[in-house]
């Protein structure tokens, strides 16, 4: 459940205000661009992350309200009964398009940023080609430099394509409390760093992943999925579960072909709510790793496991497990199921002892 | 869990006890971390002072192993000073006189002796907690993993009734659970005691309900847990086992036992991803495929139902857990394991389980159920004990402090404590597997307050040798706060510090769930 959701659960409309001239009904306690959501009104923001608090930074969400003598940033407004909002006139067009082409002026590449690089690595890159602007009219100083030395696995820290935005600073603040991420200096100095500028495991840093995904120009990069930019094909994804912690958060599986290449947080995931930890985020080489078995395996009279046929090894484990039950009886087999594989194992494993055996001679994992 | 999780961000004081959950569970920390920055105050009770402890309101480090004398004392101040709600407890619970007459003998004072945690500072923490117009205990297996598990579980409950804190929004008993299906396990019956559903086998009328859907007539006795079949098959009476996604060697306490108990056995199949140290001792390795390879359904600690799903084929042969069981099923010659997809296994335990059975493959997908979910149509239960609990009335139990199975003594004076880190799961089977986990976490330390790593003679960052009754192990030292003076602590992730050669000083008489959270141990310099 969003935060939106969160709000109108169960609440009344508290009035409606005037959006490009239909009456929509609010919530109490709700933006212009909150409600302007629900009506697909397309206003464009940067520095705007559902789970944040309104940041009011980037200006792009700007939209003119009746009695205001200037154009007024949607995300900070709160709606109020009887507010006449216009998000699609000219004006409010022509001053995005300006800004647009300010961000993406410091930003000469964003538009190619490759998107295994996190979860909003895109936005800028369509904001450009939403206002076709390449970034060349106000072409000069840029602020923030890459930072080379922090060879840690999992975060690239890309700031040659950094435009401020402070959504990696509040994210890693407001979202996972973490605060390992900080800024320096002002204007075209401006450069995201760590306390005492740091690399990012000297500081507090969990390497969670949340500062890359809602980065909005692929600044901050997810160096693990990034292993597969070279591989051909699109990126599919398959929304599941974490296989780690009992806490379940909804993950979006990347792939290329057969090849699982990254881990996304869903930002509608009813336990995570778009939260993952540096386990959910990241390890997931364990799967196509090559230590995976790749056969059934028997131990033969020398007393070694060999490969075997699917054939062989349950014909060896059934006769087993029948030999025992058949010579000492039917409480001489125990099973442990597991607690990291789905119900339908541990369905199986239990119905396989109380019918096969008539006993309860069935555990899982969780006594030790 | 009592509570959804998003009831996390909602109480007025947070009780912490035993649970790490910064690093466990850091997600639903996330959730804490919020609520404290709302206002919401944290109390935390554990050994160690954890990150949760450094953002407490009022820590209570208490010596491990003593959670029971901590909440009874924290009982008694809260029946004192009449913060009870009794109104709750006339309408909802049973056996509180005899409980309070209890209570009295459990000062704050008799508490400190015994738990060290200041009288003064149990005071404030039944104060905040008794006050507070809504309150929520979280706990992890620092509370069960104890010979005194189930008393200490009992003594969060006995707290919680007395104040009424359970049913509403932002209260509850919520325990954290462990690993991503430990609850699904358990829900689907492999459980000693109960058939799906927590049905118990004990009862004759779950015994036909099974017998009319399995076509055979199971047991009416509980079978045993896993710890007295590990013991059996030492002793030569359990001749074969299954396991199934557990490296049981590495996880389990008491690693010679437990390799004794493998070893002794005519046949162990083991289904796993990799040849672990347990499949290693197996007569018949099967591959299973693994997450991300397969279908199927996981239910989380707040007994949310949801689905996971395939992205990518399984690697070589691997075929799914369920496959595999009703092959060797039907080879024996056992009927009913004509399964053809995940879904008409799920679909069959949603038929027979009270709990699951209003929902099935389709609405699982959903991810919006909480169990239970007794009937179709019903919209799951996200919040239980609302109206009534399943026992009708709750019932106050009369705890009594008990030491644990082994206290440090002249040969073993210092303790320790097992858990995890962020970084790594279990036993490494998965993150050991997984690029840059080690850049994080390259090898196991022991952490050691600094005061200890001076007067024992040890280095930081030199290496020790750490010795139990049952065994030692050799581990580098990291001088930290995070262990109080006399007491050590050590994860179980890494195969060559296998911890668990040392733990398995006892088990709690009910659950049998092993004191893998406390140790006598000797730490000397290498």
């Amino acid at each position: 459940m969003n935060r939106t959701d969160d709000k109108t659960e169960n609440k009344q409309p508290v009035g409606t205000i005037n959006l490009d001239g239909a009456e929509v009904p609010f919530y109490y306690g709700e933006t212009i661009y909150q409600v302007s959501q629900r009506y697909q009104s397309n206003i464009p923001t940067l520095c705007y992350d559902d789970r944040l608090e309104a940041f009011g930074g980037c200006r792009l969400c700007i939209v003119e309200l009746e009695g205001a003598r200037n154009p007024v940033a949607s995300c900070t407004t709160v709606a109020v009964p009887g507010m006449v909002v216009r998000s699609k006139t000219k004006a409010v067009e022509k001053h995005r398009k300006v800004l647009t082409e300010l961000v993406v002026s410091e930003n000469p590449r964003g538009a190619k940023i490759d998107p295994l690089r996190g979860l909003a690595s895109q936005e800028l890159g369509e904001l450009a080609a939403r206002y076709q602007v390449k970034g060349d009219r106000f072409a000069g100083k840029q602020s923030g430099t890459t930072n080379t030395a922090d060879d840690n696995p999992f975060i690239l820290r890309d700031y040659d394509h950094c435009i401020s935005c402070y959504r990696c600073v509040r994210v890693c603040a407001e979202q996972e409390g973490d605060f390992a991420i900080s800024v320096m200096n002002r204007g075209f100095a401006t450069q995201i760093t760590t306390e005492f500028n740091q690399t990012l495991s000297e500081s507090a840093c969990t390497f969670c992943g949340q500062c890359v995904q809602t980065c909005p120009t692929g600044a901050l990069g997810d160096r693990k999925a990034m292993r597969a930019e070279s591989l051909p094909g699109p990126i599919e994804t398959t929304r599941s579960i974490c296989p780690y912690c009992g806490v379940g958060c909804s993950v979006d599986l990347m792939t290329k072909g057969d090849k699982l290449v990254g881990i996304r947080p869903a930002m509608d995931g009813p336990a995570n709510e778009g939260a993952l930890c540096v386990k959910g985020q990241y390890a997931f080489d364990f799967v196509q790793h090559p230590d995976r078995l790749d056969t059934p395996m028997v131990r033969n009279d020398a007393g070694q496991l060999v490969a075997a046929s699917w054939d062989q090894a349950l014909d060896r484990a059934a006769a087993g497990f029948a030999r025992i039950r058949d010579k000492y009886g039917r409480h001489r087999v125990y099973a442990v199921a597991s607690g990291r594989a789905p119900h339908e194992s541990a369905y199986t494993i239990q119905k396989w002892i109380r019918t096969g055996f008539g006993s309860n001679y069935v555990d899982n994992c969780s006594r030790a | 869990m009592s509570n959804p999780l998003r009831d996390m961000e909602k109480p007025d004081v947070i009780f912490c006890i035993g649970t790490n959950m910064t690093e466990c569970h850091p997600v639903a920390a996330t959730r804490i971390k919020k609520a404290v920055h709302r206002g919401a105050k944290l109390i935390v009770a554990d050994p160690r002072k954890i990150t949760l402890a450094e953002i407490a309101d009022l820590y209570l480090p208490l010596t491990v192993g003593t959670d029971a004398a901590l909440l009874a004392a924290m009982a008694h101040v809260v029946h004192r000073e009449g913060l009870i709600d009794q109104a709750f407890i006339d309408a909802r619970t049973e056996g509180s006189e005899a409980f309070f007459e209890h209570l009295q003998q459990f000062t704050p004072r008799w508490a400190e002796d015994i738990c060290g945690v200041p009288a003064a500072d149990i005071e404030r923490a039944a104060l905040l907690y008794g006050r507070a117009s809504a309150a929520a205990i979280y706990y992890t297996l620092g509370v069960t993993e104890h010979i005194c598990g189930v008393d200490n579980v009992q003594s969060l409950c006995n707290l919680a009734l007395m104040t009424g804190n359970i049913g509403r929004e932002g209260t509850g008993i919520n325990p954290m659970r462990g690993q991503n299906n430990i609850q699904g396990a358990g829900d689907s019956g492999a459980l000693p005691n109960n058939y799906p559903g927590f049905q118990p086998v004990t009862d004759p009328a779950n015994q036909a309900k099974f017998e009319r859907a399995w076509g055979r007539k199971v047991d009416l006795e509980k079978g045993i847990t896993k710890v007295r079949a590990l013991d059996q098959a030492v002793a030569g009476k359990i001749k074969g086992m299954l396991i199934c996604g557990e490296n049981t060697l590495l996880s389990d306490p008491d690693r010679a036992h437990c390799e004794k108990a493998l070893k002794n056995l005519e046949q162990l199949v083991v289904i796993d991803l990799f040849l672990t140290e347990t499949a290693q001792l197996a007569d018949v390795v099967l591959p299973a495929s693994a997450w991300a390879e397969t279908d199927g359904v996981f239910t989380n600690t707040e007994r949310r139902i949801q689905r996971v799903r395939q992205a990518v084929k399984p690697r070589g042969q691997a075929r799914p857990e369920w496959w595999i069981v009703s092959q060797i099923a039907r080879r024996m010659g056992i009927s009913g394991f004509d399964f053809e997809s995940p879904k008409d296994v799920f679909n069959e335990l949603c038929s027979v389980s009270t709990l699951y059975h209003g929902v099935d493959w389709d609405r699982a997908a959903t991810g919006a159920y909480h169990w239970p979910v007794p009937y179709d149509g019903h919209p799951g239960t996200p919040r239980l004990h609302e109206d009534e609990f399943p026992i009708g009335r709750g019932k106050f139990k009369l705890i009594t402090y008990r030491d644990p199975a082994e206290t440090i003594d002249e040969s073993y004076p210092v303790w320790l404590t097992t858990g995890r880190r962020l970084q790594h799961y279990h036993t490494a089977t998965m993150t050991g597997r997984s690029v840059g986990i080690d850049y994080l976490l390259p090898e196991e330390i022991l952490e050691v307050n600094p005061t200890d790593v001076q007067s024992w003679g040890l280095k930081d960052g030199g290496l020790c040798r750490l010795s139990s009754a049952r065994g030692s192990v050799d581990v580098r030292v990291k001088a930290t706060d995070r262990s109080p003076p006399g007491t050590v602590f050590c994860s179980f992730s890494f195969g060559d510090v296998p911890v668990n050669k040392l733990t398995g000083s006892g088990y709690d008489p009910t659950t049998d769930t092993a004191e893998l959270k406390v140790c006598p141990v000797r730490v000397d310099p290498l």
